[in-house]
């Protein structure tokens, strides 16, 4: 049985020209195998930081994040990371793009197993017709689900995402989050997805860690999303449920800005 | 094409201006200076059998400049294959760039006048100092422009390289490499303007066979009008050369 994923009293603290900024402040989360959770926040409350502190990125200034009962600090190919922009290298190909994580994570295969590998993972996300192009060529849409294919590629135990729909116009948005939902389905992987959209938490998490407003934010409310599964989009919108974790989320999100308001006053 | 001929047109109207002017001074303001239609009288010989070899300073003007071009490609490349390594470490290490980028800053304005004796005094010839002479001065592009360029990749493409755990090799030749290489590019094209800026002074005080040796034997000859055929050579030739780097940069951005 594999061991939950922890993010364990985790501070980060930068240094800037007006002194140290602690940007989160005792951050505690508990992830277990196979769940999918968003983190979710106001901007610029510390979303991006915690979530690359876990894909080693950066450093924890205290704490730190514990997978199978060891510290990491380093990124590592047991998460696949997928960020807000495509970040697809444009001078290589979707397929090459993909390969060069496929061969990280299949060092010993043959060069024709490593690229059916990597021929697999387009497929699977719905861009195999558009191997051969070069990024540029690509809508946003497409280049994101390139960018899904290289992190799963790397087969790897948890998936990072930091808003991977943030910059894409509402219809693909929906495509990609029933993407990212039906490959969930799939194999269950475990998942952090960083968002500031209400809706795209619940649709897809089991649970939602709310963030207090940094400076030193904290978890402000863990919130598991009980709505069945699998969820569908219409069923999300005529449910009661839903309705009654829309308005939690909303309150607490208003209560934050409202306490920030007074604070920054 | 209407626009390219009215380009054309306009370019050659401004050279023709040029030559006007340069004819007018030459008969009465400048008295030594040889009008254009004397320059081209005695630089005939030189023009029309650009090929032909009479003796060692007494040969066509291609043929002098070919000799030039050699020299410049010779200490063009040495330049780049010590400036691009050069650049990469100043970009990626912070260390080696506090540690060397004073010195550079210092090295960089000194004139080809300066190197070229010292260059005469480590290798006792002329060819050899010529070449030292060339590299160390065209260098300094190539050198800032690749740092420039290493300093420019954008922090996504080295996190997707961290987040892959890509072998140093890798990340070099995979991001690195590609993400520098139109600043690269700049810095070559910017480094052979500069080398072929520094061969006449070299050749002139080395006194080897090319344009600018011939140049200076002419100046003392008293032959002024080969001084201004030379000039002319030299323009083109540089023109031309940098021309050439803009085609293959832009070869290069399309690819
Ligand atoms: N390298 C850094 N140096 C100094 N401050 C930083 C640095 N990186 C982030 N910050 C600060 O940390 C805070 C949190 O940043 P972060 O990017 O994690 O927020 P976020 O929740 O992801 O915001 P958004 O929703 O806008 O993406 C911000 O106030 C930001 O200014
Ligand atoms: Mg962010």
């Amino acid at each position: 049985m594999q061991r939950p994923l922890e993010i364990s009293s985790l501070s980060k603290t930068f240094d800037t020209p007006t002194g140290p900024h602690t940007v989160v402040k005792d951050f505690n989360v508990k992830i277990q195998p196979g769940e999918f959770i968003s983190l979710l926040g106001h901007s610029g409350c510390g979303k991006s930081t915690v979530l690359s502190i876990v894909a080693g990125l950066q450093q924890a200034t205290l704490g730190g994040v514990i997978i199978d009962g060891t510290e990491v600090n380093t990124p590592g190919l047991d998460r696949g990371v997928v960020f807000q922009s495509p970040c697809l290298l444009p001078w290589l190909s979707a397929l090459d793009n993909v390969l060069l994580a496929a061969r990280q994570a299949h060092p010993t295969l043959a060069a024709a197993a490593q690229r059916e590998v990597a021929l697999k993972y387009l497929n699977l996300v719905g861009v195999a017709e558009f191997a051969s192009s070069m990024p540029a060529e690509l809508s946003q849409g497409t280049q994101q689900r390139v960018a899904i294919a290289r992190a799963l590629s790397l087969e790897p135990r948890f998936l990072l995402f930091d808003e991977p729909f943030g910059m894409l116009d509402s219809m693909t948005r929906f495509e990609l989050q029933d993407l990212v939902l039906e490959l969930w389905e799939q194999d269950r992987k475990t998942v952090i997805l960083v968002t500031h959209d209400i809706d795209e938490a619940i649709y897809l998490s089991d649970r939602i860690v709310l963030m207090t407003d940094g400076p030193e934010a904290r978890v402000g409310l863990d919130l598991p999303i009980s709505l069945p599964r699998p969820r569908d989009r219409r069923m999300a919108s005529s449910n009661a449920d839903y309705f009654r974790l829309r308005a939690e989320v909303i309150r607490f999100l208003d209560h934050h800005s409202r306490q920030f308001n007074r604070e920054a006053a | 094409m209407k626009s390219f001929l009215t380009s054309f047109a306009l370019a050659m109207t401004g050279i023709l201006c040029v030559v006007l002017l340069w004819a007018a001074l030459a008969g009465n303001v400048a008295p030594d200076l040889p009008s254009p239609l004397k320059t081209w009288e005695e630089s005939k010989p030189f023009i029309l059998q650009p090929w032909e070899k009479r003796g060692e300073m007494d040969q066509g003007i291609l043929r002098m400049a070919s000799y030039s071009l050699v020299r410049v490609a010779k200490g063009f490349f040495l330049a780049i294959l010590v400036g691009t390594p050069l650049g990469f470490l100043l970009g990626s290490s912070t260390l080696f760039y506090r540690m060397f980028d004073p010195t550079i800053q210092v090295l960089r304005p000194i004139s080809p006048l300066a190197w070229l004796p010292l260059g005469l005094i480590l290798f006792r010839q002329s060819e050899p100092a010529a070449l030292f002479t060339i590299a160390l001065c065209s260098m300094w592009p190539t050198v800032i422009n690749t740092m420039h360029g290493v300093r420019s990749i954008p922090q996504d493409y080295l996190n997707v390289a961290k987040v892959l755990r890509l072998s140093p090799w890798k990340k070099f030749t995979k991001v690195w490499l590609p993400a520098t290489l139109p600043y690269m590019f700049t810095g070559f094209r910017l480094s052979l303007g500069l080398a072929w800026l520094v061969i006449v002074a070299a050749e002139m005080l080395t006194g080897t066979p090319g344009v600018g040796g011939f140049l200076w034997q002419e100046y003392n000859s008293l032959i002024y009008s080969h001084i201004l055929l030379c000039i002319v050579t030299i323009g083109v030739v540089g023109f031309a050369l940098d021309r050439l780097m803009g085609l293959a940069e832009a070869k290069l951005r399309a690819a």
